[in-house]
């Protein structure tokens, strides 16, 4: 995957910044609903964004991620609840203590590979839930009742809507941990995390330490998650086991494989298809029933489903990989300098997870 | 003279319709209502884990589509927005704001589930819509003074548990209750309600307390357990498959408690059926709605009614599910709400009507049960009456018994 060209970075980012700020003039397009919408969408991008860097980059498969953002949710929770801890000194604890769940857990999982692993951390996006609800933690957890927060204020006094600080809250994390994560990647620990993604053996034999860079990869991934969870809390005011089933962990990676495993800009467009399509299965299945008559009844699952064959058929590579296969078709179809295309032409069909 | 008279006679009537019309024509409307509309808003679990429970939103669904056939109400079509959440708080939360933002109803009514109404509870008090009707049993739905904006419906599984307990301690000597408990929100307020029930003195009577996962295969294990504690009452909290378990099991290892279930689990077809009528003979449970598959009933006008409703607007639904029947009863209560409302449709005023009940009969509440509120009582119904199983259906006994007497 290429990088994401810088102009278009920073017209993303002017966008980011500027839209919410339109409010008063576009009451409508850009509600307080909307840009909630928007926030959860860039928190499952994190969340997706940490998944992709064990799988995308690492290589290492888990179904277990829904876990890591539930702890996450709920130490951001118990911090505010208990302890009164501001809304946003909650990040670093809940990042922190993910980490370390993350490590710890991928001390085991060195000895499991592929299916094994995934078996694994399945196994731990189920236990967490019921872990939440054992008696002993529930003086802090609240058992199945969950634990009801607030919103987060407003600071300094700057005019402001709860929704649209919430929004450059989240905003604020996400451009930071993509931009740390692009970093990482940039570095001699990222490319040592992707040789042992391409071939395990030959990594080991250069000298990469593969077990700890395993364990590492695996906690930070655990954190991204976390922070993401304990963003979650803070923008839903409340959490409860139910919340974080074992459904949430399938989401993120189908999240992480319609975006582009292996590719950054692919971790933030599963986390807007995540959120996005979602809800206009839901809607879409209305609409056959209602509007077009027809009677049967399509549950949203039916219809997200089937949008997900759709798309992994029409793009293999994910959302991020089709439209970079098709800029590339599109350019080569057009007549450009010849310097320019020579090496584009034979760079390998954008293969997953070739990260610049 | 005649005809002046009876000129007179005529433009003062007229005069009256006229002023009378001009009352009538003081409309006041927030959002989600209009001359030609009402917007309601609905959040349930059409899939998930609780997905059993989706019915009722299709329920509601078609009874609307009935009112709206009959004309309406005052006139306006009710438009009913319904989306899945899924079960999951969260989802909750994003559905219930795009209801309230987005589609801006006039209230939402009937979502479903304890950990989801916890999570919009708060929002829906900050924004004044009304959270009218939820669809769960939790007990603190009724606080009119922290949020006077959310409003429960059935009467509430801490009560329940409350009149077990007092039904115990005056009938049975020497009790020693063994406890099936489904570990959440549902098993524990039943739970709790039963503890005070019993009293202070009286919580050395629970001799053996097993608890089961929802996820679980089978409680068989559990309650061998509570056999083997010598348990000489049995307090069966499960929702109907393990309470269909439960029944069956004990009467397998030949262990004759006496037996309460509760109302969750009473379905005649889903639950004492598969348990084996053999089985289940003398259960007591508490009941607030008519049973659909309870054979006494089927000569009952109410009964009929729905059954003919069901025909005409659900065909091919089962019509022994008493889910549909709660969705009938509740969206009725829902419907004579925004009736009462005139053209005043203001949330504000939605809210008062619900709390302005007095002894209101709704359709297939048990004979006897009414649904009062008022504006420090924001439970509808909070009567119920204990049954008894016998032969193939449930036999009302004793009197209707509400919170208070309790």
């Amino acid at each position: 995957m290429p990088a994401f060209p810088k102009k278009w970075l920073i017209v993303l980012l002017v966008l980011g910044v500027v839209v919410p700020l339109l409010q008063p003039v576009l009451p409508n397009l850009v509600s307080d609903y909307r840009l909630f919408l928007v926030s959860t969408m860039m928190i499952a991008a994190i969340a997706v964004l940490g998944l992709n860097l064990l799988t995308g980059f690492n290589g290492q498969i888990s179904l277990g991620h829904g876990a890591f953002y539930a702890v996450g949710a709920y130490i951001a929770a118990i911090l505010m609840d208990q302890a009164n801890f501001p809304y946003w000194a909650t990040l670093p604890f809940a990042a922190v203590l993910c980490f370390i769940v993350g490590y710890l857990f991928g001390l085991p999982a060195l000895k499991l590979e592929g299916h094994y692993l995934a078996l694994a951390t399945f196994a731990l996006a189920l236990a967490v839930p019921q872990i939440l609800k054992y008696k002993w933690l529930e003086g802090l957890t609240g058992g199945v009742q969950g634990i009801v927060l607030n919103k987060p204020e407003v600071p300094f006094g700057l005019p402001l809507s709860e929704d649209q600080w919430l929004y450059y809250y989240c905003f604020i994390v996400m451009v930071f941990l993509y931009w740390a994560a692009s970093n990482i990647l940039k570095s001699r620990s990222g490319r040592a995390m992707m040789a042992i993604r391409d071939y395990h053996i030959a990594a080991d034999t250069m000298g990469i330490d593969t077990a700890l860079y395993k364990t590492v990869t695996f906690g930070i991934s655990a954190a991204y998650t976390g922070i993401a969870g304990a963003l979650s809390a803070s923008a839903i005011a409340f959490v409860a086991p139910d919340s974080f089933n074992f459904f949430l962990s399938i989401k993120f990676l189908i999240g992480l494989v319609v975006g582009g495993v292996g590719s950054l800009a692919g971790s933030l467009i599963g986390g807007v298809f995540y959120v996005l399509v979602d809800n206009s299965a839901q809607a879409l299945s209305t609409f056959v029933k209602n509007d077009l008559g027809l009677q049967f009844d399509l549950s949203a699952y039916t219809v997200f489903g089937i949008l997900l064959i759709v798309l992994m058929y029409l793009m293999p590579m994910g959302i991020a990989g089709g439209v970079y296969a098709l800029i590339r078709s599109f350019r080569r179809a057009a007549p450009v300098s010849p310097e320019r295309s020579a090496p584009a032409a034979t760079r390998k069909p954008a293969q997953a997870g070739e990260s610049h | 003279m005649q005809t002046s008279r009876r000129g007179f006679i005529g433009g003062v009537s007229a005069a009256a319709l006229l002023s009378g019309s001009v009352a009538y024509a003081q409309k006041k409307y927030d959002n989600g209502a209009s001359d030609t509309e009402i917007k309601l808003g609905h959040a349930g679990p059409y899939s998930g884990p609780a997905s059993a429970y989706g019915v009722i939103g299709k329920g509601i669904e078609a009874y609307w589509k009935s009112v709206n056939d009959a004309g309406g109400i005052n006139g306006r079509k009710v438009n009913f927005i319904t989306y899945d959440d899924g079960y999951n708080p969260a989802k909750c939360v994003e559905v219930v704001r795009q209801l309230v933002e987005q589609d801006k109803v006039l209230c939402c009514f009937n979502t479903l589930g304890t950990p989801s109404n916890t999570a919009i509870q708060k929002y829906m008090n900050t924004k004044k819509v009304p959270q009218l009707y939820v669809a769960t049993g939790a007990s603190k739905w009724g606080k009119p003074k922290e949020f006077p904006w959310t409003m429960g419906y059935q009467p509430d599984y801490h009560t329940e548990g409350v009149i077990y307990a007092k039904h115990i301690l005056a009938n049975i000597k020497e009790a020693k209750v063994g406890i099936l408990m489904q570990n959440d929100d549902f098993g524990k307020d039943y739970l709790e309600g039963f503890k005070e029930g019993l009293g202070k003195d009286n919580q050395k009577l629970i001799v053996k307390l097993s608890t089961y996962e929802v996820t679980d295969p089978t409680v068989e294990s559990q309650i061998i357990q509570l056999k083997d504690s010598g348990a000489n009452v049995f307090f069966n909290i499960a929702t109907p498959k393990f309470a269909a378990q439960a029944i069956r099991k004990a009467a397998e290892i030949d262990w004759k408690p006496a037996q309460y279930m509760t109302n969750v689990s009473a379905s005649v077809a889903a639950v004492l059926k598969p348990a084996g009528f053999e089985n289940a003979q003398g259960i007591i449970t508490a009941a607030y709605l008519k049973d659909p598959t309870d054979k006494k009933w089927d000569n009952d006008e109410e009964m009929k009614t729905w059954r003919a409703w069901m025909d005409k607007w659900m065909p091919g639904a089962n019509k022994g599910d008493a889910n549909y029947v709660y969705a009938y009863s509740v969206a009725f209560l829902m419907h004579q709400t925004l009736k009462n409302c005139g053209s005043e449709l203001t949330h504000a005023n939605v809210m008062k009507q619900a709390a302005s009940f007095n002894k209101l009969r709704v359709p297939l509440l048990l004979p006897g049960i009414t649904v009062s509120t008022s504006a420090t009582d924001f439970y509808p119904i909070q009567s119920v009456q204990l049954e008894r199983f016998k032969g193939e259906s449930w036999e009302l006994f004793g009197e209707i018994m509400s919170a208070e007497s309790a």
